[in-house]
């Protein structure tokens, strides 16, 4: 793990909690995440997925632990770690456009201006937004245009890392799924290192390589890494009729309706903890056995690396 | 026949209004009695003299006729032309207003930052704000020793409490998120309050340069009252002294007319700083 491209080492934050005492969030979590890879970090509010996002941007320190990348400790804000505010975080005074160009001139401060609009308006058109739509201000753009714009801005300053906290939670189920789908178009494009919090498995499971399920807080702990055993492309009107997507599903759903309450506050024994890798792959299971119920078992293939 | 719009409407009850006003003015002034109804016992007691009475609003335009159409003739000390006596008052109010801007903000920026700075120095703005600005005069005039630069100073004084407290709250007030964002971009700290904190601060900022505006030229009507000279309050007491009543009414009127613009002026700036979330 520790030789991965981003790692998590025994990362702990505690809270004061008022008369002296601490409320602690996660206890040495550790996890990693390859080069190019796309993980999903799934769990009940509360759990502290947005205090590790915090954390891995730089806009927050943990109590202890550390978070390297690329082998170097990770300390403060970073143009290296991109990140997507559920929020947005658009600027309001300035136009789309500019909102991109913002970014971009600080990450190429040596880039001449037409360089860097001309940089910023092929972003922008990736992810569907041309022509005079460009120069409006985000107040006069839908929620989904403004995150439309808020993940160009991230993608076109190149991070290493990009950051994503909860990006389409604001949004309705039908903006989310094109936006998904850009996202997936112009992530594959890139092969950029994602890192991204969600509340929505359909979502995690269509776009991750990888999806970490974190435990109930206090106490949490990043439990299990899922792997997604669907090939990529991925759409997702196809994924659906996968043998491994309800499987994979099921087994999340169990996670987040049951184990991660009974797993809530439990120690692994080690001082490390660890997430288990799951991985659930009926393609292969069944070429033997046809048979099988694809949701029996979902999670007994569970292996211990 | 197509409705007039909400504005043409306004207007053409404004009009009415006006008009309504100075007939109801220029009536109410009783006229003159001519001199030949008088008897020989009203001419030898004085009683035939005109009473100095408010003057009809006839003649008041007929003084700012001749008042506007050479705004800047300058006969002596005591008979200067309205544009000069405006120019000096505007002189005063803009420099100790641009003087108390270059304080003010800056400060306000430093206070809004730092909770720290906020609970140091909001004792002393609670109590300096509500005092009166005219109450300074005889300290500045007696540390200062010029009655114009006291006059500057009590504009200083006066303007640099709403401009102090509105930018510490606006730059207070700015979204985490748009701090955030400058962070994860690693802007530096002169380039983040530049390019995010007062773009983003601008609105309330320039709310209070249009409140303290206000507040300035109202404060330099009676502080020019007092120091005496030149300007457009010296201006109102002059002719109050020499009991042209006619000339006090058209310098009231100048002096509103030139606060609306100023504050339009500023209403301007405030439209084009605006933003919505």
């Amino acid at each position: 793990m520790s030789n991965a491209f981003l790692s998590i080492e025994n990362l702990t934050q505690r809270f004061p909690a008022g008369k002296g005492e601490s409320l602690t969030v996660f206890e040495n979590a550790s996890f990693g995440i390859e080069k190019g890879e796309f993980v999903c970090i799934l769990g009940h509010s509360g759990c502290g997925k947005s205090t590790i996002m915090n954390i891995l941007a730089g806009l927050a320190e943990p109590t202890s632990g550390a978070v390297l990348m690329d082998g170097k400790e990770v300390s403060g804000p970073s143009l290296d770690r991109g990140v997507v505010f559920q929020n947005y975080s658009l600027l309001p005074w300035l136009s789309a456009l500019k909102n991109v160009t913002f970014g971009v001139a600080a990450r190429y401060p040596e880039w001449s201006r037409s360089k860097v609009v001309e940089h910023s308006t092929q972003y922008l058109a990736m992810v569907g937004l041309e022509g005079d739509t460009i120069h409006r201000k985000p107040a006069q753009l839908s929620g989904g245009m403004r995150q439309r714009v808020s993940i160009a801005r991230a993608f076109a300053n190149h991070p290493k890392l990009l950051l994503l906290d909860e990006p389409f939670g604001a949004l309705d189920a039908l903006t989310r799924g094109t936006i998904q789908d850009e996202l997936l178009k112009i992530w594959s494009g890139t092969s950029q290192t994602v890192f991204m919090i969600t509340h929505d498995i359909d979502e995690a499971i269509l776009l991750a390589d990888r999806i970490l399920l974190m435990t109930n807080g206090p106490y949490a702990r990043v439990a299990e890494s899922v792997e997604i055993t669907i090939p990529r492309p991925r759409k997702r009107d196809q994924i659906i009729d996968h043998p491994n997507y309800y499987a994979i599903r099921n087994h999340l759903v169990h996670f987040l309706a049951t184990r991660s309450k009974e797993l809530a506050g439990q120690q692994t024994g080690s001082d490390s903890n660890t997430p288990q890798t799951v991985r659930i792959d009926l393609v292969e299971e069944t070429k033997g056995d046809e048979s099988d119920d694809p949701r029996h078992g979902a999670h007994l293939r569970a292996v211990n690396e | 026949m197509d409705r007039l719009s909400t504005n043409q409407r306004a207007a053409i009850l404004s009009f009415i209004i006006l008009i309504a006003g100075l007939l109801i003015w220029e009536a109410a002034i009783p006229g003159q009695k001519a001199a030949t109804e008088l008897t020989e016992y009203e001419r030898l007691t004085g009683g035939g003299a005109p009473k100095a009475g408010v003057p009809p609003p006839s003649q008041v335009m007929q003084k700012a006729w001749e008042q506007l159409s050479n705004p800047f003739y300058d006969a002596g000390p005591n008979d200067k032309g309205i544009g000069i006596q405006i120019a000096y008052s505007l002189y005063r109010v803009l420099t100790g207003y641009f003087l108390a801007a270059l304080v003010a903000i800056p400060i306000g920026f430093l206070i809004g930052m730092s909770p720290v700075a906020y609970k140091a120095l909001n004792p002393f703005i609670q109590v300096l704000r509500p005092i009166s600005p005219l109450a300074w005069m005889p300290l500045a005039l007696f540390i200062i020793q010029d009655s114009n630069a006291s006059a500057i100073f009590v504009i200083f004084i006066c303007s640099i409490w709403p401009m102090l407290i509105n930018t510490a709250f606006g730059v207070a007030g700015v979204r985490s998120d748009w701090v955030n964002v400058a962070r994860t971009h690693e802007l530096g700290a002169l380039k983040t309050a530049l390019t995010v904190i007062l773009p983003a601060a601008a609105p309330t900022i320039v709310t209070g340069m249009r409140i303290s505006i206000g507040i300035a030229w109202l404060v330099i009507v009676a502080a020019e009252m007092l120091v005496g000279g030149t300007g457009i309050g010296y201006y109102v007491w002059n002719e109050w002294n020499n009991l042209d009543l006619t000339s006090v009414i058209f310098s009231i009127l100048m002096i509103g007319v030139v606060g609306m613009a100023l504050d339009a002026a500023f209403g301007r700036l405030q439209r084009a700083v605006a933003y919505a979330e």
